[in-house]
């Protein structure tokens, strides 16, 4: 599902905030990506939702090199890529069932199918009885899991989280990530780039981890590129 | 795919929505509104009053008359030949041929100086010939070379063509059209700008929006649409209070205005905008509304990237 095929990237003006980073994640497979900060998770997430371009090597989700598509194939790509991020980015002035609607109504769903599918995915999260209030109103757990409804309201393969727990307590953190299990078995791939040690080891899945930009565990010692060698 | 009545369905909420939005927050609209029907009534309404003014000129033009008078020496005969040769041009429609015995007749009778002209040996008046152009010739270009013309034949004393007031109004009429030319274009131009800041500020009112749709997947159509949207209705709006503008300045002339064509014997009165008038001002209004936004977006959105 997703190949990351000695992949680097350098900001301009800094050094290599990745750099020959190889690793695979199947379909349905779940991953924590980790490391110390600056480590380079988030980039390596921006580089899955084409939110910034690899310097060097390959990006393949499905099997497309997303690392060169032209500007108006991303929005398509993005919508095959559930995100989550640690400050929700939530539309503030809109209600809870206006902010899960949004990628539905992006890809222009009719309205009754909007209505049915913000519903089951909100009863996912367990907020059904949310659905009209706004944000703000909400804890901070709450729009955590407002954010996951609206990232897996139009069944992306792929869900990427950056630090989703980052600010929760240990238990509702927990909540999360059983969620996060919860759409790994019905086939979704599941990246969550995290700090908490604890928790990952707890959830036993398949740990990558990041230092200096470098894959140190986890990721593909024999690159194709490699073998080739 | 998404089904062309999804794809139209979408449209028309959008075009709601945004509808309802500018209702929603009236007064900051309102004031672009007023600026573009202000800006567009001004060279509307000029454009109304000098059509008018034409519509008035043109009465008068249909009388635009050449008069010929003719050397003593020329005889009625020659004169009638004249005048007959004359007639037969493609760019004159009537030729009257005044004798200078007719109009030693005609002074007479209407003059109260008959019995001094009896005591005159000779007959004091030249034979004149009139002239009417045609309408499609009946223009100053066209008269004036007719003028030039006549002003050459050997039987021809004097050609007088009475008319320098009207060339000289058909000149700063022309002068006000061009003049309502410029500042349409120079109105336009401010139309588009206030249109395009109006949209660029609410884009960046709605900066975290963007940034948000363009994350989980919004193209840049989807992004567009509600501020093309916008700049439509303020076209649209924009468009019909220039024309209400227009319309109501027009009512409040018309009173004086027929008043004073009744002291000229006159039942002329003011004529608004018509029907394809009021057409092209809410197309060029809405064209500028459309515009506008669309250079904002084109120029402030991409700018716009989520990390
Ligand atoms: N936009 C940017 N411009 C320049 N350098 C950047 C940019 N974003 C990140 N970096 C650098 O790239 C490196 C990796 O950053 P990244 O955000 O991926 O780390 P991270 O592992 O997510 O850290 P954290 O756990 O603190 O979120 C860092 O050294 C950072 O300074
Ligand atoms: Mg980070």
């Amino acid at each position: 599902m997703i190949e990351f095929h000695n992949v680097s990237k350098r900001y301009p003006g800094s050094c290599d905030a990745l750099s020959q980073v190889s690793f695979k994640l199947a379909g349905g497979e779940m991953a924590f990506l980790t490391g110390h900060s600056g480590a380079g998770k988030s980039t390596l997430l921006k580089l899955i939702a084409v939110l910034i371009r690899p310097t060097n090597g390959q990006v393949l989700i499905n099997n497309e090199n997303i690392g060169h598509i032209s500007r108006r194939r991303i929005p398509y790509v993005r919508r095959n890529v559930g995100i989550i991020f640690q400050d929700h980015k939530l539309l503030f002035d809109r209600t809870v069932f206006d902010n899960v609607a949004l990628p539905l109504v992006i890809s222009g769903l009719p309205h009754r199918e909007i209505g049915r599918r913000v519903r089951a995915s909100l009863d996912k999260v367990g907020l059904l009885n949310k659905e009209k209030s706004l944000p703000i109103t909400l804890s901070g757990g709450q729009q955590q899991r407002v954010g996951i409804a609206r990232a897996v309201v139009n069944k992306p393969p792929i869900l990427l989280a950056d630090e989703p727990t980052g600010n929760l307590d240990p238990e509702l953190s927990r909540e999360i990530m059983e969620l996060f299990e919860q759409f790994q078995q019905v086939g979704v791939s599941v990246l969550i780039a995290s700090h908490d040690l604890d928790l990952i080891s707890q959830m036993g899945h398949k740990v990558l981890t990041l230092d200096e930009g470098r894959m140190t565990a986890g990721g593909m010692h024999n690159a194709p590129q490699d073998k080739l060698r | 795919m998404i089904s062309p009545s999804v794809y139209i369905a979408r449209h028309m909420q959008v075009m709601l929505a945004t509808l309802g939005e500018m209702i929603r927050s009236p007064m900051s609209n309102l004031m672009t509104i007023a600026v573009m029907g202000i800006a567009l009534a001004l060279p509307t309404g000029l454009h109304v009053i000098l059509k008018n003014v034409q519509q008035v000129t043109a009465q008068w033009d249909g009388a635009a008359q050449i008069s010929l008078f003719l050397k003593p020496s020329v005889t009625d005969k020659q004169a009638d030949q004249l005048a007959n040769i004359l007639r037969k041009r493609q760019d004159i429609k009537s030729v009257t041929h005044i004798t200078r015995s007719e109009a030693l007749k005609e002074f007479r009778e209407n003059s109260g100086f008959g019995e001094a002209l009896e005591a005159l040996e000779d007959n004091p008046f030249p034979a004149v010939i009139v002239v009417f152009p045609t309408e499609q010739s009946d223009n100053l270009l066209t008269v004036q070379t007719m003028l030039a013309s006549f002003k050459q034949r050997p039987e021809v004393e004097l050609a007088q063509l009475d008319m320098q007031w009207l060339k000289r109004l058909y000149a700063i009429m022309d002068f006000g059209r061009r003049g309502i030319w410029v500042l349409a274009a120079m109105l336009s131009l401010s139309v588009l700008l206030v249109v395009g800041n109006t949209i660029r500020l609410a884009i960046q009112n709605r900066r975290d929006e963007i940034e948000i749709i363009k994350l989980i997947g919004g193209t840049d159509a989807f992004i567009r649409r509600p501020f093309l949207y916008t700049g439509f209705w303020y076209g649209l709006s924009g468009g019909i209070l220039s024309w209400l503008l227009v319309t109501l300045s027009i009512w409040l002339l018309s009173g004086p205005v027929s008043q004073l064509a009744t002291l000229y014997d006159s039942n002329y009165s003011l004529s608004s905008l018509d029907f394809s008038g009021s057409l092209i001002l809410l197309g060029l209004s809405i064209f500028l509304g459309l515009a506008g936004s669309w250079i904002a977006v084109s120029r402030h959105l991409d700018a716009i990237e989520p990390d």
